[in-house]
């Protein structure tokens, strides 16, 4: 109680509010899983975040917008601009006309995602309060990023799986969502995706694990698109830096010798 | 090296004879750089000041570039920054290099503090140079406090909210310096707007305050140079040297820059700025964590306010609670211990203040606070009468060609 009065009065109750605390030790450690843009020489593994977007078509962006892309970005991922006009074209997005009045015309590659609901306030009446978040970077946003998305993706355990205790425990009834990752537990996105849910052009099997990889390269490449640029630029200015330092110590020496 | 001591230096170059005589910056410059008689026996410590300066000018260089790019408005701030990172050239590099930067000024400006309170730096005849030098370190944490808020992400407002909310405990007009902090009711629009034109401001205020911290310097042994055996001219020998430890401060900093540039920050300040939306927690960065872990480890907000304000406060003084004679902690075989001990002190409170004030957290932010306090108002007071000092070696260049004899 002493301890709750403590943070309570430093940094909340100065503010009014109260905060729901969450243990840690609720979620289980994350699926940790190997990843193509990991490390200092990681890249974007193309074929995979182009079925990723494929996923985030059909699948995410009926309610999770993707504000921060622009269809022109596609390019990056290896489609080439008549198939990024394609893309774009597939979609209707609102404008102002040339004669003032509101329009709707094909979307361009200069043009942002189409949003799935025209503003938060509609997105969140149509999803049970609360508007389903961006995901331009959510790789970034979230602690774990990669495998802590690909962990809730994968995370989802039926009602009749549960064990008594977990659903006394976080108060689940059979309507709600159960997922072992999100914090809470309960969570209001139905599981998104399942084994056979997005046929792949490229024919790749499509089993969960496999589209859940997919759309996290996809989504991890829309969070950091210069990636494999900051990559290959840091190990040249590494490269450049330790042939400095070594060239740095040896006038440094040669400096000194008289005064050793 | 013939105008090593005293002879005023000569310009071939007509044009810079012209100007010199006219307003004497190249003689200022061959006489602070070039020429200046400097302790021959500095470490690789003394680097840090040099580092930290070309810190400070990369922060200005990055940061005026991305003010170019950034719009100070509470709508429009969050995709700004992230504008910045997608579509302006190269602005994924200034960005992060002024992100990461912030935390690698910190980093030197703390090696360099530890130095000076190792190797007693402080004392006579440079309290009021180590002064200036808390003056920067309060500046700093004030820019490098309004600059976290630019981005407008959860950690930005929150942070905000929190630390501005501070000054509330001040009793009777505490809610009106809020308030007016804020320029409304709530952290918003305007106190955005205020924050970046004071994050813009500060640090030229720091590059003034950094022209004045300049004075001689100190040196590892604590005795004064006795004449030109004791020192050597600053260039080449220390330009070279600190060119080489900068260099490998580079390496350490590029690596974070280009591989894990969002590993120092909190994932959720990836998320724009709600304010109906809680952090589970709010955590400033890590190198203001000690400070906070002092101000929650009080129970009462106005001595939490205190304590933490008081934490630097005492820096000011410390020229006057340390009452040792001998500057160098070499020559002070107890006290150099207290120093490492309150180095890890400071890294309990830092690790303290990364998490919720929550079971043995509260007990030992507690406990490192005290003795935080302890170890400035009583252990140095004391231990400076009762410690013996080991003898000091009549001059520098004595004790330097000794080691090189052992």
């Amino acid at each position: 109680m002493r301890r709750s009065i403590v943070s309570g009065v430093l940094a909340l109750a100065a503010l009014g509010m109260g905060t729901v605390a969450i243990a840690a030790s609720d979620e289980p450690e994350l699926k940790e899983q190997h990843w193509h843009f990991k490390g200092p020489f990681g890249t974007y593994d193309r074929a995979a975040a182009q079925r990723g977007f494929q996923v985030y078509k059909e699948v995410c962006s009926a309610c999770h917008s993707l504000n921060l892309l622009s269809y022109r970005n596609l390019e990056q991922l290896g489609l080439n601009e008549a198939q990024v006009k394609g893309i774009a074209a597939e979609f209707q997005v609102p404008d102002i006309g040339d004669d003032g009045s509101a329009i709707e015309r094909p979307a361009r590659p200069s043009d942002h995602f189409k949003k799935p609901f025209p503003n938060e306030l509609a997105a969140a009446a149509a999803n049970g309060g609360k508007a389903p978040p961006d995901l331009s970077v959510i790789i970034k946003a979230r602690s774990g990023g990669p495998d802590y998305v690909y962990s809730l993706l994968t995370g989802y355990v039926p009602f009749d799986q549960l064990k008594p205790e977990q659903i006394k425990e976080f108060h689940v009834t059979k309507d709600d969502n159960f997922n072992l990752y999100y914090p809470g537990h309960r969570i209001a996105m139905p599981p998104p995706l399942a084994d056979g849910k997005v046929q792949y052009v490229d024919g790749t099997k499509n089993t969960l694990d496999q589209q859940v990889r997919d759309v996290v390269e996809f989504l991890a490449w829309a969070s950091e698109p210069h990636l494999e640029e900051r990559n290959r630029t840091g190990i040249r200015v590494i490269l450049f830096l330790l042939a400095l330092s070594g060239l740095m110590y040896a006038v440094k020496r040669q400096v000194w010798a008289d005064q050793h | 090296m013939a105008s090593q001591h005293g002879a005023p230096p000569v310009f071939n170059n007509k044009v810079v004879a012209w100007i010199d005589h006219r307003l004497p910056i190249f003689s200022y410059l061959e006489k602070e750089y070039h020429t200046f008689p400097t302790p021959r026996n500095f470490n690789y410590f003394w680097n840090f000041g040099a580092i930290a300066t070309v810190m400070l000018v990369l922060m200005i260089v990055t940061g005026i570039v991305l003010a170019m790019n950034y719009t100070p408005n509470s709508e429009l701030a969050f995709d700004s920054v992230e504008r910045i990172m997608r579509d302006v050239p190269s602005g994924w590099l200034i960005r992060y290099m002024h992100m990461t930067g912030a935390s690698f000024f910190f980093a030197a400006v703390y090696v360099h503090i530890f130095r000076g309170l190792y190797y007693g730096s402080y004392k006579a005849p440079r309290e009021l140079l180590w002064m200036l030098g808390v003056v920067i370190l309060l500046l700093m944490m004030a820019t490098a406090f309004l600059g976290y808020v630019l981005p407008w992400g959860q950690m930005s407002f929150w942070g905000a909210t929190v630390i501005t909310n501070l000054f509330s405990a001040i009793p009777v007009v505490g809610d009106s310096i809020v308030t007016w902090l804020w320029g409304g009711f709530a952290v918003d629009n305007p106190t955005l707007n205020r924050f970046f034109a004071l994050h813009y401001l500060l640090p030229f205020i720091i590059v003034a305050v950094v022209a004045l911290h300049v004075h001689g310097s100190n040196n590892p042994l604590g005795i004064d140079p006795k004449g030109p055996q004791d020192t050597v001219p600053f260039h080449p020998y220390y330009t070279m040297k600190d060119g080489f430890g900068l260099t490998v401060f580079l390496i350490i900093y590029a690596a974070f820059v280009f591989f894990a540039p969002n590993s120092l920050g909190e994932p959720v300040n990836y998320v724009q700025a709600n304010p109906l939306v809680t952090p589970n927690e709010i955590v400033p960065e890590w190198y203001l964590l000690p400070f906070y872990a002092i101000l929650r480890s009080i129970p009462d907000k106005l001595g939490g306010v205190i304590a933490m304000f008081g934490s630097i406060a005492l820096l000011f003084v410390l020229p006057w609670l340390d009452t040792s004679r001998v500057r160098s902690c070499t020559f002070r075989p107890i006290y150099k211990w207290f120093v490492f001990v309150l180095v890890i002190d400071v890294l309990v409170l830092g690790y303290c203040g990364a998490h919720p004030p929550e079971g043995g957290f509260v007990i030992a932010s507690r406990l490192a606070t005290i003795y935080y306090f302890f170890h400035f108002l009583v252990l140095l007071p004391i231990l400076g009468k009762i410690e013996r000092p080991l003898p000091l070696p009549p001059s520098i260049a004595d004790a330097v060609l000794k080691k090189k004899a052992v």
